[in-house]
């Protein structure tokens, strides 16, 4: 699904990501880990050609993305701060999004699972963080692409919410889809993903299951196994 | 390119300050008229208005628009859209209201006023000309500015600095030299310093069309001489041209090679 091979990023002197291989197979929930500045958000948006590597190959679905907008048409994307053209109404920014993209939209359902609906009308400048989230969660839902990156998707949320965008990614992985996910909650992460990414210091540090992860570091929760991953001594 | 363009705009033409702008100009459009009572000496005393004001609104409504539209820009560059299209339809989306509001609040009053039925129609309309061209020259700069300046602070500085210089500054020192150089012939030097500043460039423009000596000074008179009002048309026409298309092609360039 994602080829990456020898991706660097430099912002100034800060080296984000260094010579960075990763290949994420189709189907699945991959969860990208890690401490705070290791790299994630960049190499999310350098899959999504956001970020411009300094060195590196990445292709999604076979393409080469380099000078290629196309391939975007096959991914979703919920950015991690939802930030909105703050003079638009919610119904606006939903129509608008549909227009640039042109597909099968299944926003209505995803408006009354999230109780969108008083909000619709209002301008995305007097929403509290928590509906901007639900609204970034529609968007980023409402399209039917095979690949579905998620940063930070908890954001904000509350209780019932959550419940709901675990339901949402369960439906879309039973639809064999490949989902990217980055997030600080473990038990978030336990509870929906196949496959741990971990990223330390602009590397893949581990790639595998969480069964795999709690055997390795001989711990038995997978808060436990991330906070000691990092000192454990053998190298995927 | 053009939903961009159609959003850009739509939100821009929504906003207050898109009204102002027409009003502010609508309003010049019918004192000078009243005051003046002749399109064509109306017409002189708006060039000079145009000529200062336009370039600093154009710079001020880019960057700002730039600036408050980081979160759009974000969240278009996530989506299948093409990165150059991004900006120049927001480019397209500001310069275009911003000439609506000229060409609209100027252009009222004078019809009004009866400019089909004078012959200064063609003079008015190179003033509008020259004003659109303005328009598009100076947003381009600003958001060429904003591309390059991640601090709002700092990209807001270069821009006011930048309009600044090429309104006030650079005709100092151009007279300034022209003062300390008196004794060697300085024709190339005055021609090529018109060329490197839209402003002047649109000033020694209007007034060769004007054809009034008096107010020429010594670079239009350098024009006229050099080129003749046809030719000297066409050069300055030409040049205000790629005043325009240079930037333009720099900030695909530049948006192309950005981090988000």
């Amino acid at each position: 699904m994602i080829h990456i091979k020898g991706l660097c990023k430099k912002f100034g002197k800060n080296k984000v990501l260094s010579d960075l291989d990763l290949n994420i197979e189709e189907g699945g929930v991959f969860a990208v880990l890690g401490p705070n500045g290791s790299g994630k958000t960049t190499l999310i948006k350098s899959v999504l050609g956001m970020v411009v590597p300094d060195k590196g190959r990445i292709s999604v679905m076979g393409e080469p993305i380099k000078k290629n907008w196309k391939y975007r048409k096959k991914i979703d994307y919920l950015p991690q701060i939802a930030n909105f053209p703050g003079n638009l109404r919610v119904k606006e920014l939903i129509r608008m999004i549909k227009d640039l993209r042109q597909g099968e939209s299944n926003e209505e359902k995803l408006i009354t699972l999230f109780k969108l609906e008083p909000f619709l009308d209002k301008k995305l400048s007097t929403l509290s963080g928590g509906t901007k989230q639900k609204v970034n969660i529609v968007l980023a839902f409402m399209f039917d692409s095979p690949l579905l990156i998620l940063d930070e998707p908890t954001t904000g949320l509350d209780p019932a919410s959550l419940i709901h965008l675990k339901e949402l990614i369960r439906e879309q992985r039973l639809k064999k889809k490949t989902i990217l996910i980055t997030s600080h909650i473990m038990q978030f992460v336990a509870e929906v993903s196949d496959i741990i990414i971990y990223l330390l210091e602009g590397d893949i540090y581990f790639k595998g299951t969480i069964a795999e992860l709690k055997a390795k570091t001989a711990q038995t929760d997978l808060e436990h196994a991330i906070a000691s991953i990092a000192t454990t001594p053998a190298h995927v | 390119m053009f939903k961009i363009l159609k959003y850009s705009f739509y939100d821009l033409i929504r906003s207050r300050w898109s009204y102002v702008y027409f009003l502010f100009y609508l309003l010049l459009g019918f004192v000078l008229l009243f005051l003046n009572n002749d399109i064509s000496k109306a017409i002189i005393t708006l060039m000079n208005v145009i000529i200062i004001l336009v370039p600093l609104i154009s710079t001020i409504f880019g960057i700002m628009y730039f600036y408050n539209s980081k979160e759009f820009t974000e969240l278009l560059l996530a989506q299948p859209i093409k990165r150059s299209s991004i900006f120049l339809g927001q480019y397209f989306g500001v310069a275009g209201s911003l000439t609506l509001s000229l060409v609209f609040g100027l252009g009222i009053p004078f019809v009004l006023y009866g400019l089909f039925k004078s012959d200064a129609i063609f003079d008015f309309t190179l003033l509008l000309v020259t004003g659109a061209f303005l328009t598009l020259i100076f947003t381009v700069l600003s958001f060429n500015i904003a591309l390059s300046n991640e601090n709002k602070i700092k990209g807001f500085g270069y821009a006011v600095l930048l309009w600044l210089f090429l309104a006030v500054i650079y005709d100092g020192l151009f007279l300034m030299s022209l003062i300390v150089f008196k004794e060697y012939p300085l024709d190339g030097f005055s021609l090529a310093a018109t060329m490197f500043n839209p402003i002047d460039l649109s000033r020694t423009l209007i007034l060769l069309k004007l054809d009034i000596s008096a107010l020429l000074g010594y670079t239009g008179a350098v024009f006229k001489k050099f080129f003749g009002t046809d030719q000297g048309l066409f050069i300055s026409m030409f040049m205000l041209v790629l005043w325009t298309v240079l930037p333009i092609w720099r900030l695909v360039i530049i948006s192309k090679k950005k981090d988000f």
